[in-house]
């Protein structure tokens, strides 16, 4: 199960929107064991693409140094789908590395840029297979 | 020559779970070389057979001190002693 604040689950949403119609994607760090998704940090997709999402190498890098000294890890990995639905897609599935993480798949095709709800699932991505789990949102941040 | 080799969690199967290990060689191609002698299997997540040469995987990152090894010189990298080479999955999907 992924528990997640309401002000992490709306700025996941909120960047999805406003970089649709392209794919958006980034992370929420946590403690290192803890599971709690605490720190947000929006990531550039350097594919810049509807279709596709690829974060920055250098970006990448920095993320991941800097999670390092903080003793952090990826609890989220997040990426929006802006024609389908918020579901692993194959290549999503084929290149799943982290598999600590809980892969958060948003859906911007209903609403696009605009107000309204969005799909927000999310999943487990190990060796190939997807398992979905529920989405706890708790009102402290 | 020590080189200090971070290795990401996907891959620490290959290194008993060790975050870090060290390996020698005076090219990127030759750490690489070195840490399959002691890592068996790692080599084939690193690196593939493109045009009937190796190359690094497309979804595989691997930096020199801080430096994307695609901007220098890419498996033919030099390397020297105290270096630090990190090595991260992409993170990608579509």
């Amino acid at each position: 199960m992924l528990t997640i604040s309401s002000a992490v689950r709306d700025a996941i949403v909120a960047h999805a929107k406003r970089d649709h119609p392209d794919e958006a994607c980034g992370v929420v760090a946590g403690p290192e064991g803890s599971d709690r998704a605490e720190r947000f940090v929006e990531m550039i997709n350097a594919a810049g693409s509807p279709t596709f999402y690829e974060f920055d190498s250098m970006e990448l890098f920095r993320l991941y140094k800097e999670m390092d000294e903080r003793d952090e890890e990826p609890v989220v990995i997040y990426h929006s789908h802006t024609a389908t639905e918020a579901y692993p897609s194959r290549t999503d599935i084929g290149l799943a590395s982290e598999p600590g993480a809980h892969y958060v798949l948003v859906s911007t095709r209903e609403h696009g840029n605009s107000e309204g709800p969005v799909e927000f699932r999310s999943y487990r991505i190990i060796d190939g297979e997807v398992t979905e789990e529920e989405v706890t949102v708790t009102e402290e941040s | 020559m020590a080189i200090e080799v971070r290795i990401p969690t996907i891959l620490r199967t290959y290194t008993g779970g060790e975050k870090a290990v060290e390996a020698s060689g005076s090219t990127l191609s030759e750490l690489i070389d070195d840490l399959e002698s002691n890592h068996p299997g790692i080599k084939e997540r690193l690196i593939e057979a493109k045009d009937g040469q190796s190359d690094l995987r497309r979804f595989v990152n691997l930096y020199v001190n801080d430096e994307d090894v695609r901007f220098t010189g890419g498996l033919g990298t030099e390397l020297s002693d105290g270096d630090q080479v990190v090595v991260l999955p992409a993170v990608a999907g579509g």
